[in-house]
């Protein structure tokens, strides 16, 4: 498949994602209207089209369509990765990046921190497994438990991945719109800083519910 | 002034190569880069040592020969400017210098810093030209063309074809080249027949070369000597979805 086609895949697949990431950042900021607030929230998502679709439906086809865009995005970075390192054999012996920004260079292994990221995330939150607490639907309480104070480490590892995102998506936001073609000379300042502002409020937007937590404020 | 240089030597293509150190004492700032090779070289062959190979033609800039990294980067650290053009005045006196050919596995090394970039010439053979009458040549003013896309053209055509950009690339692609020709035909009238036809055979011929993919790192435009702007990349995207798009209706 043509390296160009494999761009699309990745770009319409990172924008499915992302679309995602925006719409959970914003469900989470429920909790700052209270704890009732987010756990309606929760409920809702499941009882949502009832009874057009059956309890939970709509969370399954976000699941699947979210697994398909995960697999093809790691399907494409993984083959145009390979393609990389095969079109460079013989590595120089001393080049120094000098224009690629550090969320450019981290595409790759940053991809593979935010995905053992998400399978921490999903056993903690979703599963409950790894939660403290880990009652299905109590969900004020698991997050509640999650940052609080005197778990600590979990805060910080997630506030990491979420910068680790943040950095993804600064790049990847920027780059999937340079491969649909939306660059030209007018619109790529302009493209990079909307990216950048971008990546920043999605990052506050997430990091806003462990601080809240861990400072008490909700 | 004097100058360590850290030369890339390999004797032909299936040597394996490795990197010597060479002194040059009688260097003048007023020299170009090629011009220090060839006091290197003179030294080099009175010593009885075989000279450094490198590719060089016109020394002025416009021809694309000039092929190698230096210090880290493609034509060197000036900006928009070739290793011909590179003076010895933007190093200091006692600098040490690495020279290595443009890395690329399309890109295979002939002899030292010489590579063979024949992958190039497939590519515009697949679809870097225009289909125009021979012998009978339109007037020039035949076709009127608007000035911001004579412009856009303009800026792409200065493409001399060296291939820092792929020697820059962390992934080895050839994109900013073959953007640089996709916009250069794509904004000219005379480009327009075989538009379609042109971005899928050359993408094709890309790939079928060993080129990497493109991760949109800006590495390329940095490293042009002939500043080719990054977005000519999304040109080539942009036409090789209508291209593939247009394929589909008439079939």
């Amino acid at each position: 498949m043509p390296s160009v086609v494999l761009k699309y895949v990745m770009a319409a697949s990172g924008a499915a994602m992302l679309l995602y990431l925006v719409l959970h950042m914003l469900g989470n900021l429920k909790i700052f209207f209270g704890a009732g607030a987010l756990d309606a929230y929760s409920a809702w998502l499941r009882t949502l089209l009832e009874p057009a679709v059956p309890y939970s439906g709509v969370l399954w086809v976000i699941r699947v369509v979210l697994t398909v865009a995960l697999v093809a995005h790691v399907w494409s970075a993984i083959v145009l990765a390979r393609r990389a390192r095969a079109a460079r054999p013989v590595r120089y012996t001393h080049r120094p990046p000098v224009q690629g920004s550090y969320a450019a260079r981290t595409m790759r292994w940053g991809g593979v921190i935010i995905a053992l990221f998400v399978v921490y995330h999903l056993l903690d939150l979703t599963t409950g497994t790894l939660n403290p607490i880990g009652v299905h639907g109590e969900v004020y309480d698991n997050v509640a438990a999650d940052f609080a104070p005197s778990h600590w480490y979990a805060t910080i590892f997630y506030v990491l991945a979420v910068v680790t995102v943040g950095i993804h998506v600064r790049h990847g936001l920027w780059s999937g719109l340079q491969t649909f073609g939306r660059s030209n000379a007018r619109t790529q300042r302009a493209l990079k800083t909307f990216a950048l502002v971008f990546a920043a409020l999605l990052v506050a937007g997430f990091l806003a519910v462990p601080f809240a937590v861990t400072f008490g404020l909700v | 002034m004097r100058l360590h240089l850290k030369v890339w030597r390999q004797h032909d293509a299936d040597d394996r190569g490795a990197m010597r150190s060479y002194d040059v004492d009688d260097a003048s700032p007023d020299m170009s880069f090629l011009e220090l090779l060839d006091v290197l070289n003179e030294k080099l062959t009175t010593e009885g040592e075989e000279p450094v190979a490198f590719d060089h033609d016109c020394r002025e800039g416009i021809c694309g020969a000039c092929s190698m990294v230096i210090d880290g980067q493609p034509h060197g650290p000036e900006k928009a400017t070739t290793t011909c053009q590179l003076h010895l005045r933007h190093f200091r006196d006692g600098d040490t210098i690495t020279v290595e050919p443009f890395r690329a596995g399309s890109f295979p090394v002939v002899k030292d810093l010489v590579v063979d970039r024949s992958a190039f010439d497939r590519i515009i053979a697949a679809g870097g030209y225009v289909s125009a009458p021979t012998g009978s040549a339109p007037d020039a003013h035949a076709v009127p063309v608007p000035k911001d896309q004579a412009d856009r053209a303009f800026t792409a055509a200065a493409c001399i074809g060296c291939g820092a950009c792929v020697a820059a690339c962390p992934n080895g692609s050839a994109s900013l080249f073959l953007g640089a020709k996709i916009t250069h035909l794509g904004e000219l009238p005379q480009g327009q027949p075989e538009r379609d036809s042109r971005v899928l055979a050359m993408v094709a011929e890309h790939d079928a070369a060993g080129f990497g993919g493109c991760t949109n790192t800006g590495e390329c435009a940095d490293a042009c000597p002939k500043e080719i702007p990054l977005d000519v990349i999304s040109q080539l995207n942009r036409d090789y979805l209508a291209a593939r798009r247009s394929r589909r209706r008439s079939a």
